[in-house]
């Protein structure tokens, strides 16, 4: 196999520092040298002097509708949607019909990620059989078969003796145990935050302490157990604090949030496009706010995108009749670097590390999420400079429920290489 | 000139249009006044009723308002539309919209449920209640009745009590009082008020009995006796206790305060019949001016 050169970008990797003009030379899916000025004999060159080169993004937290809904997305299309949004792994929730609780079905998504040879996909088993919240799956046969953490995501585990369980039985593999925190009783139909918003809209209201008092419930199962929780999609103020005060206990703990989240509140709400419909609910500003400290100050670990296709038939519902979710592989980065990067909010090098950095550690993916000699090259090239704005066409995943449609943005994906080969490359505008 | 194509919430109306409504509704009152209550405003214009709740007053309401303007009325009810057999809203709007009607007032259970025909429309659309969240005509209708004993609503104290929290009639009473100056005062029980009722610019009364004295209305909204079964007051006789407009309740009202309900009645549980009934009441009033305000809603959205 012939060699790489990635020639003169800004090359990116958090840990170690680095952030300056590099050439990083890759061979055999490898990044075997990373230095000023590397001579390219024979090999392919790829001229990065405009572009930021970071690790490749790594999604904890994505729906890819396969098994069961190849009209919204398949493991092909959102792979394909990943690459376009320079992420290289993608984590896709077991949430499947059927579900992923079994080595079968993990087998055919570990095929599927094969076939399709675009982004790595390692998919999360279910924590039940069925996702019904009654008996653990076989988590071993699904480890041995590819599976790289366990969750019911869209459904919280209601019975904490069987969360205990999981905790304690998931520690055999060592996988982090993800957990969807919202307690079916207090949230009911909520569609909306409770609060102004949420009251003027009519809309049937989630209270932020359905969110809040499972994440407390689960931390204490976690410290109680030793077992590895990973917090999914945290959106409350209140969350963070438990998180926060949960790592200073040392509870083995980590946490996400989602791009939505950090760049939109509740009051996007009252114009009732379901687009803005998401589980949990969008907050208020004082939550955003929170998400955003604890982004800074260690607390959230990760930004996930909650990737969530859904055909225009259930979104172009009522509000509370459609389904809750939005697509986010194809927007993460433009978002969070229009949004939060160049508005001084977050550093580039703060978001790098939560979308690749971090999810690396939190999967224990040893050679993954940094830019550094003997790492895989899962590499992302990102042009930072031009304006453009996003249409419906630009996705390449199967679904467009985007409530960023028509927005402005500055950050656009032009290369993606994984494991040494180029899966995305943008078409040069001619 | 209403700004909007449309009338999907009182939230959306500045104090001028309220008013502009409220004095095209008193030309329509006196036109009800007379022998042949009829005028030709609408003459050649299709108003579509669209109903997918049961509603008894205020689809009558609505057809009354529209055929009193010479309009050509379709009514279009849950029972006997497509809509049991499972077609979307969206496929209604795109249905309507190809039969070219001018107007369409909806009915229909879920918030933004008007706003999403609306969007979806050339013709004008009347949000006759979509769910908890408003039902803006509702509201306008009642504040007609309260100018009809008061210049000016400018400091009135107005006590709404009851579930506020699943109500759009509330809400649409917030707005529309607050934008006129009056003092709003909610009172019900903690479990149905909603989130942050405040900033909607209304004061939380803790104690009924309190509050009572100082109101110049009080606005008694109904229980919805499914909100006992799921969990939210304990028992249909325990409301009637702490929250029920009693006879003896009504003995420490202002002389000249007005009792209003947006109807259906629960005698005897939020209302007694005694009040609902007695001569400070002005609930029949309420109905009879819904017309007025329809026609003037449908009069000004038809192009005036």
């Amino acid at each position: 196999m012939s060699s790489l050169i990635i020639r003169g970008g800004r090359v990116i990797d958090p840990p170690s520092g680095l952030d300056g003009k590099k050439d990083i030379e890759i061979r055999e899916g490898k990044i075997v040298a990373i230095s000023n000025r590397i001579r390219s004999t024979g090999a392919r060159v790829i001229d990065a002097r405009d572009y930021l080169v970071v690790p490749g993004f790594i999604d904890l937290h994505c729906h890819l509708r396969d098994p069961g809904r190849p009209d919204e997305e398949t493991i092909e299309s959102g792979a394909r949607a990943a690459v376009h949004g320079g992420f290289t792994t993608i984590c896709c929730m077991p949430n499947t019909e059927p579900p992923i609780d079994n080595e079968g079905v993990v087998q055919y998504v570990i095929e599927e990620a094969k076939k399709a040879r675009l982004a790595n996909v390692l998919p999360v088993g279910a924590i039940t059989v069925g996702r019904k919240g009654e008996q653990l799956t076989e988590i071993g046969r699904m480890v041995r078969a590819g599976i790289v953490a366990i969750s019911d995501d869209g459904d919280t585990v209601r019975n904490p003796q069987l969360l205990r369980s999981a905790l304690e039985y998931a520690q055999i593999f060592n996988i982090p145990v993800m957990e969807h925190c919202l307690d079916t009783d207090l949230h009911r139909d909520g569609v909306i935050n409770e609060d102004y918003y949420g009251t003027i809209s009519g809309l049937s209201p989630s209270p932020a302490v359905a969110e809040e008092s499972i994440i407390a419930r689960d931390l204490l199962l976690a410290r109680f157990t030793g077992g590895r929780l990973h917090i999914l999609h945290l959106t409350t103020e209140t969350g963070v604090k438990l998180v926060s005060w949960a790592k200073a206990e040392k509870i083995r703990v980590t946490a996400e949030t989602c791009p939505h989240y950090l760049v939109l509140t509740d009051k996007e709400c009252l114009s009732y496009d379901t687009n803005f419909k998401v589980t949990p609910p969008l907050r208020s500003e004082r939550d955003r706010k929170a998400l955003i400290r604890g982004i800074k100050d260690g607390t959230i670990d990760a930004i996930a995108t909650d990737h969530a296709p859904h055909a225009s038939f259930e979104k172009e519902l009522e509000f509370d009749q459609a389904a809750s979710g939005m697509i986010g592989l194809e927007t993460c980065f433009p978002l969070l670097y229009t949004r939060l990067v160049r508005t001084g909010i977050l550093s580039l090098k703060k978001i790098i590390t939560l979308l690749s950095t971090n999810p690396a550690k939190i999967l224990g993916l040893k050679t993954k999420g940094r830019i550094a000699v003997g790492f895989d090259a899962d590499i992302t090239l990102i042009e930072t400079k031009t304006r453009w704005r996003l249409t419906p066409d630009f996705f390449f995943s199967r679904s467009k429920n985007s409530p960023f449609i028509g927005e402005r943005f500055i950050g656009r994906v032009v290369t993606t290489i994984v494991g040494g080969v180029i899966r995305f490359q943008e078409e040069r505008p001619k | 000139m209403i700004r909007g194509k449309n009338l999907l919430a009182l939230k959306d109306l500045s104090r001028r249009e309220i008013w502009e409504i409220i004095d095209q509704a008193r030309t329509f009152r006196e036109v009800l006044d007379r022998p042949i209550p009829i005028v030709p405003a609408l003459r050649g214009k299709t108003i579509l009723l669209l109903f997918f709740e049961p509603s008894t007053r205020t689809q009558i309401s609505f057809n009354i308002a529209a055929k009193r303007l010479s309009a050509d009325v379709v009514t279009f009810s849950a029972s006997s539309s497509s809509v049991l057999k499972g077609e979307t809203l969206l496929d209604t709007a795109r249905n309507i919209e190809v039969m070219r009607v001018d107007g369409v007032v909806l009915r229909h259970s879920a918030p933004g449920s008007a706003q999403f025909l609306a969007d979806r429309l050339t013709a004008f659309v009347v949000n006759a209640g979509d769910g908890c969240h408003e039902h803006p005509t509702q509201g306008l209708l009642d504040i007609y009745t309260m100018l009809e004993h008061h210049e000016s609503l400018e400091d009135k104290v107005v006590l709404i009590v009851g579930d506020i929290k699943h109500s759009r009639v509330a809400r649409s009473n917030i707005w529309g009082l607050t934008k006129l100056g009056a003092e709003v005062v909610v009172c019900g029980p903690p479990t149905l008020l909603p989130a942050e009722v405040e900033k909607m610019g209304v004061r939380v009364a803790s104690n009924i009995d309190e509050a009572l004295p100082d109101a110049d209305v009080v606005y008694v909204l109904r229980i919805q006796k499914e909100r006992q079964t799921s969990g939210l007051f304990p028992s249909v006789q325990e409301y009637r206790e702490l929250y029920g407009l009693t006879k003896a309740r009504a003995r420490r009202l202002k002389k000249k305060v007005l009792l209003m309900h947006p109807g259906p009645i629960n005698r005897g549980v939020e209302i007694d019949p005694e009040v609902a009934d007695g001569p400070r009441s002005v609930i029949l009033d309420q109905a009879k001016n819904g017309v007025a305000v329809r026609m003037s809603v449908l009069y000004l959205l038809a192009g005036g």
